[in-house]
């Protein structure tokens, strides 16, 4: 009886105390129902947020870069299709066999072998390791009859920058590669659409208008694993091609250029007179944009780097040469502006002048005779610029150069490489040399030489505003559909009563009448330095003025053997410039043209104004067909 | 044949099978075939190497519970003792040759399976001091030998398992030991005291922990601390809970445990899945499937005419929720990270058999239940 007592008692004890943790379990699991609750219920949205985060990611894709087209719509750089190698680690049975047996199909280097296995080394197993970045058909179609037998090779099809024109843009549209630190670090938008494989603009247009031209990434949604690796693919938003960007150039012309300047050093500018828009803009020797897209060999590299001709250089804008006689019709318009000569005005010519203690020639040794303004310019007189400079003086002639655009940049914010050049005075000696002005030199800037130096581009529009009449213009090289047209403004320019838009650089437009027919006679008529050139043909006649500008001071010695010029060397010889505008009757373009070295302006830089204007005045037609219906549709 | 007599009642072998609670056994049933589904998601929708394992286990652990159950409750009172002495040794034998995983040395190599002795250890805890306090008198419960032999039989287990080291395993072998001191009748003051004493000692404790422990206690504390290190288990459990919502992502469809965001979501972690798969609805179901469960226990454990059937049963069933709360919490983030199971759902064949083991008795006490045992 105790004992069942006592187990009774006992059994008591134990229900008593498991009642007390029932009642604590109870409260435990309602404590962990609540926790659920507000886990999956209160905050489910914020969770599913953060779930979706954890396994969705984003890839971007390269963007596809607008098209640029010259100003009748050709693509001057396009986008083209491409095929790619790809290797997938992960998938590859046998890498080493994998890497011999591409070599084998691909031709692929021992070098470009070992660049893939360092690569390989970097990536995740699932990551694509780019073998060729640019395969052609024929591998391409090589590959994907072996394909069965390559595990882990993916061909891939993807767009690359393509420069159509290969060399003849090169100078103005610049080129892409892959973006360095600099470009990601400098660009915003660069940075912040950077993918690796993109290509930014290096250079040129391409990179002034990066921000434009670059477009809007394409974006792949895949559903990732902890480890990063995709599963599979949720979306794919399609990016936005970056805009298009039509410029003023025309191919045709530019493509002229090109030819004209073949093997030479020099550049063409072709301008149009009333809009400012360039038409031409070459710079000789080019080379080929295309071979920068995948990485440029080194030899290749060092090929484009040592020539001679120095084809990096853009000499249009970047390229600073002394104008020689292409600067006298500034100088005659200056000193017929400030009331220094006239048209009756003479100068005796005796092949040279004695003045300061310094003998300063003539280019011609027999000399002119009595030279007046307009057979000064035919001539080229230079013993006629030294007197008129004399009178004038730097100060004046520097007013009236800068009006008509020396001294300053004329597409600057397009190209950073453009120079601004430099037109002396007085006051910039004392500054920049710290000494002063000396008078002899004055006479030598009055035929261009000296201190003054000038780009291509520069001469082209001090001739293009000397040509419209003396008004200022802008220049141009992407085109503007809001802009008026070459007529357009060639209408306003003429009434003088609306044409408080276009500043007048002039005091009085009877002088720009006057060098024009100066112009045009040293071009059309006998003895003039450019009548070799000319065109009888009113459609295509043109009115310019030659310059021959030294690179060394010519020594005594020199001026008596009087070389041929082959008979100089190289770096010795003369630069040749010609400036020009056409037709005369109705003018419509300027043209200057530099032959780096080439002796003097009327045998090497001349002729080629032949040929341009033939061409320029043949293609006006189609160019104002297009700017009329342009203006129609508006 | 006489001592099988004698162990065993008089009730024929069908009676027995007639005796069984079929209520546990449907719940165990479906726990365990609810189990071999959210293997089968963890791997990944497919019949792969977890759910082939965790299925077989099952079906022999299952067998092995039935077997139990058909032995009379005083065998397993008999055997105590000696199950408890068997798993000490165990311990020992696993301290000196066992297998060494990411720096603890828990487990001995049985071929077909990974023995972890330190969970046999939290049924074998419950059945020796089951059998001491239904041997010690009421008078004597709270007398200082009484009390130093039942801390003695606690300590023992808990500093081999420390040692290993297995903080988890050991605070819940801890409790299950106490709740049978505290059923017992231990006075309740003993337990105000005690734990006053922990609260005072836990600055010790913790400045004596290893330093993988410690960390897990600061992460518990702030998980944000180091998002992509000790506290990415956390937030990442978090995530897949709370993203489950309501009714759950749907059977394979939690995107969590899919992309391997999960740790551990075979073990420790496998209610997350289940919680992401089936949501809140599920989460709650499962535990109402947990509390039918622990009161049958209880209710089996409070029809048994012996005190040793019934301590084991009530100790049973807190051990069991123990365990739940602690893994519950751990993945709710209310609690440290410590190394605990889910019954029955977690993969891993040694809690598997120690729980199925514990239901065998508890059903031995159910069919036996009008077992004196003097």
């Amino acid at each position: 009886m105790i004992t069942r007592n006592f187990t009774i008692r006992k059994s008591d004890i134990i229900n008593r105390r498991m009642f007390i943790i029932g009642a604590a379990k109870l409260i435990i699991f309602g404590g962990l129902i609540a926790r659920l609750f507000s886990l999956q219920i209160n905050d489910n949205k914020k969770y599913l947020t953060l779930s979706d985060k954890n396994r969705i990611r984003e890839w971007k894709l390269p963007p596809t870069r607008g098209n640029i087209t010259d100003y009748f719509g050709n693509i001057i750089a396009g986008n083209l299709k491409v095929y790619q190698l790809h290797i997938i680690p992960e998938q590859v049975e046998n890498f080493n066999y994998l890497l011999s047996r591409l070599k084998a199909i691909l031709n692929l280097s021992i070098k470009r072998i070992e660049k893939i296995k360092k690569e390989r080394r970097q990536l995740k197993p699932w990551e694509s390791l780019v073998v060729s970045e640019n395969l052609s058909w024929d591998q391409f179609l090589k590959i994907n009859n072996y394909l069965y037998e390559l595990a882990g090779v993916k061909p891939v099809m993807t767009i690359s920058r393509n420069y159509p024109f290969s060399d003849i843009y090169t100078h103005v549209l610049g080129y892409v590669s892959q973006p360095s630190e600099d470009d990601i670090l400098a660009n915003e938008i660069i940075k912040e659409k950077f993918v690796p494989g993109i290509k930014v603009g290096k250079l040129g247009l391409e990179k002034t208008l990066e921000n434009d031209l670059i477009g809007v990434n394409d974006i792949q949604r895949y559903e990732v694993n902890a480890y990063g690796k995709r599963i599979n693919q949720l979306e794919y938003q399609k990016g936005k091609q970056g805009t298009k960007i039509r410029i003023t150039l025309d191919t045709e012309v530019q493509k002229l250029s090109a030819e004209l300047l073949e093997g030479k050093a020099g550049s063409i500018s072709v301008m149009d007179i009333y809009t400012g828009e360039v038409i031409a803009m070459y710079s000789s020797p080019s080379y080929n944009p295309n071979s920068f897209l995948f990485g440029i060999s080194t030899d290749e590299w060092q090929l484009i780097r040592n020539n001679p001709l120095k084809p990096l250089i853009n000499k249009t804008l970047s390229g600073l040469y002394s104008p020689g006689s292409t600067i006298k019709p500034i100088v005659a318009l200056s000193a017929l502006e400030n009331g220094i000569i006239d048209t009756k005005f003479k100068v005796q010519c005796k092949g040279k002048i004695e003045l300061y203690e310094q003998t300063f020639h003539c280019w011609k040794e027999k000399g002119h005779g009595y030279v007046s303004l307009n057979n000064a310019m035919k001539q080229s007189c230079d013993t006629y610029f030294y007197e008129v400079a004399r009178k004038l003086g730097v100060d004046k002639l520097k007013i009236t150069a800068e009006k008509f655009g020396l001294g300053k940049k004329v597409l600057g914010e397009y190209f950073e490489n453009e120079k601004a050049g430099q037109f002396p005075d007085t006051k910039w000696k004392i500054n920049n040399l710290g000494k002063g002005w000396v008078l002899g030199e004055t006479l030598i800037t009055g035929i261009g030489q000296g201190y003054i130096q000038t780009t291509p581009i520069q001469l082209c529009l001090m001739t293009a505003q000397i040509a419209n009449g003396g008004y200022k213009i802008q220049p141009k090289i992407l085109t503007d559909d809001n802009e008026l047209t070459s007529e357009q403004v060639k209408k306003a320019m003429l009434d003088s009563k609306i044409n408080d838009s276009y500043e007048p650089l002039y005091d009085d437009q009877k002088n720009i009448k006057i060098v024009q027919e100066a112009m045009f006679s040293s071009t059309n008529e006998i003895m003039g330095t450019s009548y070799k050139s000319r065109i009888d043909d009113p459609k295509y006649q043109f009115a310019g003025k030659t310059g021959t500008a030294q690179v060394k001071r010519i020594s005594k010695r020199e001026r008596e053997l009087d070389l041929k010029t082959f008979q100089i060397p190289y770096e010795e010889r003369d630069h040749a410039l010609y400036v020009a505008y056409g037709p005369y009757s109705n003018p419509r373009y300027a043209v200057s043209i530099i032959v780096e070295h080439g002796g003097s302006g009327s045998s090497a830089a001349a002729p080629m104004a032949t040929k341009l204007f033939k061409l320029i005045v043949d293609r006006h037609q189609y160019r104002k067909k297009l700017s009329d219906y342009k203006e129609f549709s508006i | 044949m006489y001592h099988y007599k004698r162990l065993n009642s008089d009730q024929s072998f069908f009676q027995k099978i007639k005796n069984l609670d079929y209520i546990l056994l449907t719940c165990i049933l479906i726990l365990s075939i609810l189990s071999v589904f959210i293997m089968y998601s963890t791997d990944g929708g497919e019949f792969l190497y977890h759910t082939k394992s965790h299925l077989t286990k099952l079906v022999v652990f299952f067998v092995l519970m039935l077997t139990i159950s058909f032995f009379n409750i005083k065998f397993w009172y008999f055997c105590s003792y000696f199950l408890y002495g068997v798993i000490i040794l165990l311990l020992i034998w696993v301290s000196i040759y066992g297998i060494k995983v990411s720096g603890s040395q828990r487990w001995m190599n049985l071929y077909f399976l990974a023995l972890q002795p330190s969970e046999l250890m939290k049924i074998g805890i419950i059945l020796c001091l089951a059998k001491y306090y239904h041997r010690v008198s009421v008078e004597k419960v709270n007398s200082f030998t009484s009390i130093f032999f039942a801390l003695t039989i606690i300590l023992i287990p808990i500093i081999l398992v420390i040692s290993q080291p297995d903080l988890g395993t050991s605070i819940l072998i801890a409790l299950s030991g106490l709740i049978i001191l505290w059923l017992g009748g231990v006075k309740i003051k003993y337990f105000f005291f005690s734990f006053i004493t922990f609260l005072i000692s836990l600055p010790f404790i913790i400045s004596n922990l290893q330093p993988y422990q410690k960390l897990r206690i600061l992460t518990f504390l702030d998980p944000d601390r180091d998002p992509l290190g000790a506290g990415y288990q956390i937030i990442q459990s978090k995530i897949a809970l709370g993203s489950g919502g309501f009714s759950g992502k749907g059977f394979l469809k939690g995107t969590q445990s899919y992309l391997d965001f999960l740790p551990e979501k075979h073990t420790d972690f496998i209610f997350t899945l289940f919680s992401e798969e089936f949501g809140f609805v599920g989460s709650v179901g499962l535990l109402l499937l947990y509390t039918v469960i622990i009161l049958r226990i209880i209710q089996i454990g409070s029809i048994s005419r012996s005190s040793f059937a019934r301590l084991f049963c009530f100790g049973f069933a807190f051990a069991i929720f123990i365990y739940i709360t602690v893994n519950l919490s751990m993945v709710l983030g209310l609690l440290p990270i410590v190394g605990s199971p889910l019954p029955i759902m977690s993969y891993g064949g040694s809690s598997m058999l120690a729980t199925m083991i514990g239901f065998g008795i508890v059903m031995s006490a159910k069919v036996h239940n009008q077992q004196t045992i003097a």
